[in-house]
């Protein structure tokens, strides 16, 4: 049982990253390599939104970050003269492999969500929503901008194609294995504590700040990750491609996985994406038999959107609420330390 | 040596003047009470002890040393446990969960043993140790409050208004463990509106009115004092 989770979690990784690309044909492998970054994003916004409720609407920002800085840091040389003629000396001589791009970039992402984090997270609320927020548009400004680093608002390109399927796999076990060994910790424990009730948090002996400011920079690093990942897997972005789209994408399936759960964080993100390309694929129309169903399109759209309310309605807690599977908390729940529902999707509370 | 010595207490909320200069002592093994009608200040001093509110003048000394500069943390690390009113236990938590974060200042190997002492003090908690805080009724989350005050093994426990909202029958075991605990040398400084029970508890008591010591005395002495209630009705004491 004690390596139950790393088990699991290897034989996934060599499942999808050995047999995947030969098994599977290249549409379902983009939309795994898709859905697989998506969980890396959105369980590490589940951190600081759902298990430390300070609610960030920053979370892009941290993933253009990550992005541009991973970007910057593998482009060839040759396209660097040609693409960003400006950067100063130090970057315009490197080029990095994926791997040590993609940890600097998680760190710069950690480091600069300190840095904002420190006076942020006091705060509390729908305010440290709106400041996250701020911080988001700034990032953009920033990125539209700084010209000789991202080329401005133009589209960011050459970058390397590195990601596949094998290091999304890899990096979202790594991902979910670090964030619930975390959650479930004493410094978990604390940060759900500042989220139910700071006042009694502080009166037993919490000290709120570095509790949220762990949750957020934590958070933030896997967001750099997630974006450098992405950034080698569109290949071309700009600053817009990280912006108010991705953050209600996020939101949503944060939300209606169930905040507080990274069981629900990987359950919301994969219903989104798996109901958003079947829906997309049957808008097309499709026969059933003698009955022809003729294309409408953009019904996808609001069958989803439909179905975002009908959640809402019935679950306002999210798909799993707070509930995880025994392997995310890694036992800990059978000594009476977690939550304590092991029932999973759509049971009701005890 | 004095447990706990507040003198000239002032606490300000805005322009708000919530305390104006309180001085009142608990020594220690001792239980004391605090009285007062709604806004008289009770639950501000038991905030400015534990640090969550900082005073505006006056000093506070928890065994001999100062504590007006310290932070809440601080403070729960000096031995004194602030079980706050309204109960505010972790809903979203388990039980156990919540008895393992009132030990969060604490790094010795007797905080399991601690957890069973409290399940054999409120074996209701037992039944429910792996169930959200935020589902049990009232009278438990009073009891886990309590339990999860204890489990920092304070010096001095901070109690405000552990009767408020219960039903009768669940107040009288709350009190009833209470007793327990000052018979095994607890001290306590308790708020409460129930005067008839505190008295009936304290060794001493203070009653509060508009942010002073409007009477203080011997809680036997107190008991059936008309001076207690007219304090409450807002006349001269």
């Amino acid at each position: 049982m004690k390596y139950a989770r790393l088990v699991v979690a290897l034989a996934l990784i060599g499942l999808l990253a050995g047999l995947g690309p030969h098994v599977l044909p290249e549409y379902w492998v983009r939309v795994l390599i898709v859905l697989g970054i998506n969980i890396i994003l959105v369980s590490s916004l589940g951190l600081s939104n759902g298990f430390t409720g300070v609610f960030s609407l920053g979370h892009p920002g941290f993933v253009a970050l990550g992005a541009y800085v991973s970007g910057i840091l593998t482009l060839e040389l040759t396209k660097k003269g040609a693409y960003l003629p400006d950067l100063p000396g130090f970057l315009a001589g490197v080029q990095l492999p994926f791997l040590p791009a993609t940890l600097i970039a998680g760190v710069f992402c950690a480091l600069v969500a300190v840095v904002i984090g420190i006076p942020l997270m006091r705060l509390s609320g729908n305010y440290v929503s709106v400041a996250t927020l701020g911080f988001l548009v700034i990032v953009n400004v920033v990125l539209v901008n700084a010209e000789q680093f991202t080329r401005g608002s133009r589209t960011f390109t050459g970058i390397p194609p590195y990601t596949d399927l094998g290091w999304v796999a890899g990096w979202a076990v790594v991902t979910l294995l670090v964030l619930s060994r975390v959650a479930y910790s004493p410094l978990g424990r604390a940060m759900r504590a500042t989220r139910d009730d700071p006042i009694a948090a502080q009166a037993v002996g919490i000290h709120i700040l570095p509790a949220r400011l762990m949750a957020f920079a934590l958070g933030a690093f896997f967001a750099g990750v997630g974006g450098a990942l992405y950034g080698h897997y569109l290949v071309s972005f700009s600053p817009a491609t990280f912006y108010v789209a991705m953050l209600v994408q996020q939101l949503t399936m944060l939300v209606l996985g169930g905040q507080a759960s990274l069981t629900g964080a990987v359950v919301g993100v994969s219903a989104i994406t798996l109901l958003s390309e079947v829906l997309r694929n049957l808008e097309r129309g499709f026969s059933l038999g003698s009955l022809q169903v003729p294309a409408v399109f953009g019904a996808s759209q609001i069958a989803l959107g439909f179905i975002f309310i009908l959640v809402m309605v019935y679950r306002p807690q999210g798909l799993l609420g707070d509930r995880e599977l025994p392997l995310v908390t890694g036992g800990r729940v059978a000594k009476g330390a977690g939550p304590v529902y092991k029932d999973t999707v759509g049971g009701g509370r005890t | 040596m004095k447990a706990l010595e507040l003198q000239g207490l002032e606490v300000a909320y805005g322009a708000v003047r919530a305390l104006k200069g309180v001085s009142l002592e608990v020594y220690p093994g001792e239980v004391v009470t605090l009285l007062g009608a709604n806004g008289a200040g009770k639950s501000t001093t038991l905030r400015a002890i534990s640090g969550l509110v900082r005073p505006r003048a006056g000093s506070i000394s928890f065994m001999g040393e100062p504590l007006t500069r310290l932070s809440p943390v601080q403070i729960v690390r000096r031995g004194i446990a602030h079980c706050p009113e309204g109960r505010r236990v972790f809903a979203g938590l388990s039980v156990h969960e919540n008895l393992l974060l009132g030990a969060s200042g604490r790094r010795d190997r007797g905080i399991g043993e601690d957890i069973q002492r409290m399940f054999g003090l409120f074996p209701i908690l037992l039944e429910r140790r792996n169930q959200a805080a935020g589902t049990l009724s009232g009278g438990e989350q009073q009891m886990l409050a309590l339990a999860r005050a204890l489990m920092s093994r304070p010096k001095l426990l901070l109690l405000d208004e552990p009767s408020l909202g219960l039903a009768p029958l669940v107040v009288r075991s709350i009190f009833g463990t209470l007793k327990a605990l000052k018979a095994a040398g607890t001290t306590i400084l308790l708020v409460e509106q129930n005067v008839n029970l505190a008295l009936e508890l304290a060794d001493r008591a203070y009653v509060l009115r508009t942010g002073q010591v409007a009477l203080e005395g011997q809680a036997k002495e107190l008991q059936g004092d008309e001076r207690v209630a007219r304090a409450y009705l807002g006349g001269a004491a």
